[in-house]
């Protein structure tokens, strides 16, 4: 299944196109209109919030009164409300500890899950069906609120980032997923490296671990997104709002208009429309850098070949 | 590792390992050790994923023991008293009757209006374009599905709250304003919009992948037979999607009582509860906000215990039609 995926996806795929263009009668002039007019406006519903977000966050708020609120382009780009935002302590701490618990709990999540999806790839290890089976089995339910709430009271993690880590560092869909693509690997290769002496650490070193960079891209970008995307677990676990990360801070700011107390005491920032969606650019940028070097590594199936298994 | 170990694995990695045990006889006790020593640096490998699967997966199961109690966050699992069935007359309350009914209705409408929709779209994708075009197109419609629920309830409010484009445009036509974020009877409307409009893109990606295994010489038979395109798309095509769209069904089945559980949560303060109040929400509100914590701990196991059921069920439909379903890997491998 995973072989399939990974060729149909690559080379095959570009020399079957003609052939389906020949083999298939010519749409109508209508229905090339059609469904160009549509993957259009598909496309424009996604980009102008994102562009008129950009657009308010810069513009004057007498701009944003006369245009109702919604600007596409600013007349007068001013970093104003960024300015303000950074002038006082609570952004700037927000993000700093979302980008903590973003860097150190993807490398902890890869390093988990990584390993577990190594030690599975080899059907026939001692124990292999049920530490298998722990995982799939992880697959079916979730514990629920009030259980993970519990958990983390319990081992005291209750108002520490730990509690945004460890419970979702290892994500079973993930392991699965990188269980397929290092099984997928020639096992000619790793034997290669097992005869010429290497152990098996080396052999994931020097052989896995540099074939499966697409892997590591896609799952890394999935845990980093998860964790500066969360939100609920920070508003369960964290009860000092100083701790809070961007996106409660964003919460706060945007959906309730209400003004945080700032730890540097320059007075709280008015939640006015440029404020409001300056935070949301602060708060979108990182995915917006990271995502086009990850979302080539979509297309060349390192998903869709797992899916099934 | 023997010589023998290595060259057998590349033939048949999976039966080699039970061929050499068993040529290598000795006790049950000593293959075991003999694996261990072979295998021990997997073991060790699988050490920290699995201890942290085990920790916060498996043992806060346990906790569901307070469903049966009368759970004092001060007391603890341990010094609660213990009161039987008693939280489980929650079952006919009506808070929770409503939150049921609510998460029923948001499942039924979701499954049926957008699920349909990224199959649509990638058909729609893989129709024409060409290759260049499409990567471009799909990049842009995956982009909403890594914002945060946080940001596309904001994004919304800043469109369609009080102040936005919506409501500017009525105002300037002199028409009434609508609240389109904070009116009960849009709710169900608006989040289902936001789920297209985060979630649609992301969801092409595996019914694209279904749609390239397709064999062409297929449609290529079909065009000499003057078959039309349409014939087409609903003979190869969506038959081609089939096992897929089976297999996507009995996930979003098996997770039919979660309903955006995030997006809900965020939205609520600005239509209440009675529009909006689902499951999820309401173990979160009734049993940590209000401390009812036995009785919401009961909802909270009772909704595992059905979405258990729920997969369960659906794939033994699945197999019963002869589709593969979601346990194929587990018996091939």
């Amino acid at each position: 299944m995973t072989t399939l995926t990974r060729s149909a996806a690559s080379t095959p795929r570009k020399s079957r196109r003609p052939l389906l263009q020949a083999g298939m009668p010519p749409e109508s002039l209508l229905m090339r209109v059609v469904k160009t007019v549509v993957l259009v406006l598909l496309c424009a519903l996604v980009i102008v919030p994102f562009v008129s977000v950009v657009a308010t966050s810069l513009a004057d708020q007498q701009q944003i009164t006369q245009a109702g609120g919604f600007v596409l382009w600013p007349t007068h780009p001013s970093l104003l409300a960024y300015k303000s935002l950074f002038a006082g302590g609570v952004v700037t701490r927000a993000l700093v500890i979302s980008l903590l618990i973003t860097l150190v709990g993807t490398a902890i999540s890869l390093v988990a899950t990584g390993t577990l999806a190594y030690a599975l790839s080899r059907p026939g290890s001692l124990g292999h069906k049920p530490l298998l089976l722990t995982v799939l089995t992880t697959l079916l339910f979730a514990p629920g609120i009030i259980p993970n709430y519990l958990i983390v009271q319990q081992l005291g993690l209750l108002n520490n980032y730990w509690s945004l880590i460890l419970p979702v560092a290892v994500n079973g869909f993930n392991v699965i997923v990188m269980r397929a693509f290092f099984m997928d690997i020639p096992h000619e290769l790793t034997e290669a490296a097992r005869i010429d002496g290497a152990g098996e650490l080396a052999v994931l070193r020097h052989v896995v671990l540099p074939l499966s960079k697409a892997v590591i891209a896609v799952i890394g970008l999935f845990y980093a997104v998860a964790y500066w995307n969360a939100f609920f677990n920070a508003l369960l676990y964290l009860n000092d709002n100083a701790k809070w990360p961007l996106q409660l801070v964003v919460r706060t700011y945007v959906i309730q208009s209400v003004t945080l107390s700032d730890p540097l005491n320059s007075g709280p920032v008015p939640p006015t429309d440029a404020v409001q969606t300056a935070i949301l650019v602060i708060s979108i940028i990182p995915i917006l850098l990271v995502y086009p070097f990850l979302q080539r590594h979509f297309a060349k199936g390192v998903l869709t070949g797992a899916v099934k298994n | 590792m023997t010589a023998t170990s290595h060259s057998a694995r590349k033939v048949a990695p999976a039966a080699l390992h039970v061929e050499t045990s068993a040529q290598r006889g000795g006790t049950f006790r000593q293959r075991l050790v003999q694996r261990a020593k072979r295998d021990r640096i997997l073991l060790v490998l699988a050490v920290p994923g699995i201890l942290l699967l085990l920790l916060f997966r498996y043992v806060p199961l346990l906790g569901n023991v307070i469903a049966f109690q009368d759970f004092q966050p001060f007391l603890g699992i341990f010094q609660s008293s213990w009161v039987g069935l008693q939280n489980f007359s929650i079952l006919g309350d009506a808070e929770f009757l409503n939150a049921l009914k609510n998460t029923v209705i948001i499942t039924l409408i979701q499954v049926v209006l957008v699920f349909p929709l990224p199959i649509v779209v990638a058909i729609l994708l893989n129709g024409m374009l060409s290759e260049r075009i499409k990567r471009i197109v799909q990049s842009i419609l995956y982009m909403p599905h890594f914002l945060s629920w946080v940001m596309v309830v904001a994004i919304t409010q800043q469109f369609l709250g009080g102040t936005g484009i919506v409501n500017s445009g009525l105002r300037g036509a002199g028409m009434q304003t609508i609240d389109l974020v904070g009116n009960q009877h849009w709710f169900l409307t608006l989040i289902t919009s936001q789920v297209i409009w985060k979630d649609t893109g992301w969801a092409t990606i595996l019914f694209l992948a279904a749609l390239s295994r397709i064999d062409i010489g297929l449609y290529e038979a079909a065009s000499v037979d003057g078959a039309s395109r349409w014939r087409q798309t609903w003979h190869i095509t969506l038959p081609g999607l089939r096992s897929i769209i089976i297999l996507l069904l009995i996930l979003r089945l098996g997770d039919a009582l979660n309903v955006g559980f995030e997006q809900i949560l965020l939205q609520q303060p600005a239509v209440g509860l009675h529009a909006s109040e689902v499951l999820d929400t309401y173990v979160y509100n009734s049993g940590i906000i209000g401390g009812n914590w036995g009785p919401a701990a009961v909802v909270g196991l009772l909704k595992g215990v059905v979405g258990v059921i729920l997969v369960i069920g659906a794939n033994s439909i699945a197999h019963a039609f002869g589709e593969p379903g979601l346990y194929e890997g587990r018996s091939a491998r």
